[in-house]
């Protein structure tokens, strides 16, 4: 207040006397913080997209050199898990949408639900991956572990939506798709015929590795930005019970959503790069 | 320049494209386009990115320096992408004999 005091000119001082609490010092108005605070944020997520885009171009390169392997490792991805969850984040970003409008029209409450609904669907998204990821490890194609090509264990997977959407709860035997750990082994002769298949190209097995290295890197790395969502989730729904936002001071709630977005955009692409594009090579 | 309110109806209209957009490029690639699949694939996916970036990311509406900045960041990507591959792609004619 001091500060405020000492000054000279009275139309600043008119200024300073008006200043809303959440507006820092260096700025001149809440305008211009919102406008630098968007613009540090794509700063960021531009760093985020050099991250990603190493992954992407380690992609690119792996797939032009190893089309047949990429291919054969695509297949292995069941399109039915990848639809649903590209929904589900499509659905948690209307979500994030729909918490920054409240934020904006100063609706705490809302803001509340709406976030709320963002993590509840990141967490079926993360379930679902998890699911994703341990039929992965009973087939023996995570990278780094016991690594087998061809497949000899190959798990349960849905075919449709319907056999989705009960595996889901838990309860796949309604239609008869069986229980999930009693798969068995396939037969000795179809394994013989994928051997001389494979000692065609000895390669292949590594080939597919590789593949299987980027699948999990990049929807790793995704997955991992989704937890950190989560958690800043929580923290951003403490903070708004406790009242720190109002119609005018939202921007972490705005920013985060810029954040949210853009896990959602890489999703889309790697969607459509592991799981679709190789499904008739 | 106020902060731009993006309207509930807006929201709701993009997210059910995402939602077709999401239908259309599964139901694509269960049809054999040959070498046409990723173009497809891809070409729906970079609508679907585009409207998340314009319209729940609020681009469409934020300041020009915003805008230049997002467009820095792709075509950054994109020539990232398309000068190593012009290295990966051009390394067999080497050994090209007509």
């Amino acid at each position: 207040m001091a500060l405020i005091e000492t000054e000279r000119d009275p139309a600043r001082v008119e200024m300073h006397s008006h200043r809303h609490p959440r507006l820092v010092h260096h700025f001149e108005s809440m305008e211009q913080q919102r406008e630098a605070g968007t613009l540090g944020m794509w700063w960021f997520l531009l760093t985020e997209i050099m991250f990603f885009g190493g992954m992407f171009l380690a992609y690119t390169v792996y797939r032009h050199l190893y089309f047949d392997a990429f291919a054969a490792g695509s297949n292995v991805l069941n399109i039915w898990w990848g639809t649903f969850n590209t929904m589900v984040l499509i659905g948690s970003s209307l979500t994030m949408a729909l918490a920054v409008f409240h934020a904006q029209t100063g609706n705490p409450r809302k803001v509340v639900i709406f976030l709320l609904a963002t993590i509840v669907l990141g967490s079926v998204f993360l379930r679902v991956k998890y699911i994703e990821y341990n039929d992965k490890f009973v087939e023996h194609v995570f990278p780094a572990g016991d690594f087998r090509w061809p497949i000899v264990n190959e798990s349960v997977r849905p075919n449709n939506i319907g056999d989705l959407l009960l595996m889901l709860v838990g309860a796949e035997h309604l239609n008869g798709a069986g229980p999930a750990e009693a798969v068995p082994e396939k037969p000795a002769i179809n394994n013989a015929s994928q051997t001389a298949e494979q000692a065609a190209d000895p390669l292949m097995a590594g080939h597919v590795r590789m593949f299987f290295w980027i699948y999990f890197a990049m929807t790793g790395f995704h997955a991992l930005h989704m937890i950190i969502g989560i958690g800043i989730l929580l923290v951003l729904i403490v903070q708004t019970r406790r009242g720190k936002f109002s119609k005018e001071y939202h921007s972490y709630i705005e920013l985060f959503g810029l954040y949210w977005h853009f896990v959602d955009i890489v999703w889309i692409f790697l969607f459509a790069l592991l799981y679709l594009i190789d499904r008739h090579p | 320049m106020s902060e731009h309110i993006v309207s509930k109806k807006t929201y709701y209209t993009v997210f059910f494209a995402l939602m077709l957009g999401t239908a259309l490029t599964v139901a694509a690639a269960f049809v054999n386009l040959h070498s046409f699949n990723i173009v497809v694939a891809l070409l729906i996916a970079g609508v679907k990115a585009t409207l998340v970036i314009f319209f729940f990311m609020h681009v469409k509406y934020s300041s020009r320096l915003t805008k230049l900045w997002v467009a820095v960041g792709f075509i950054w990507l994109f020539l990232m992408l398309a000068i190593t591959m012009t290295d990966y792609l051009s390394r067999a004619w080497l050994t090209y004999k007509p």
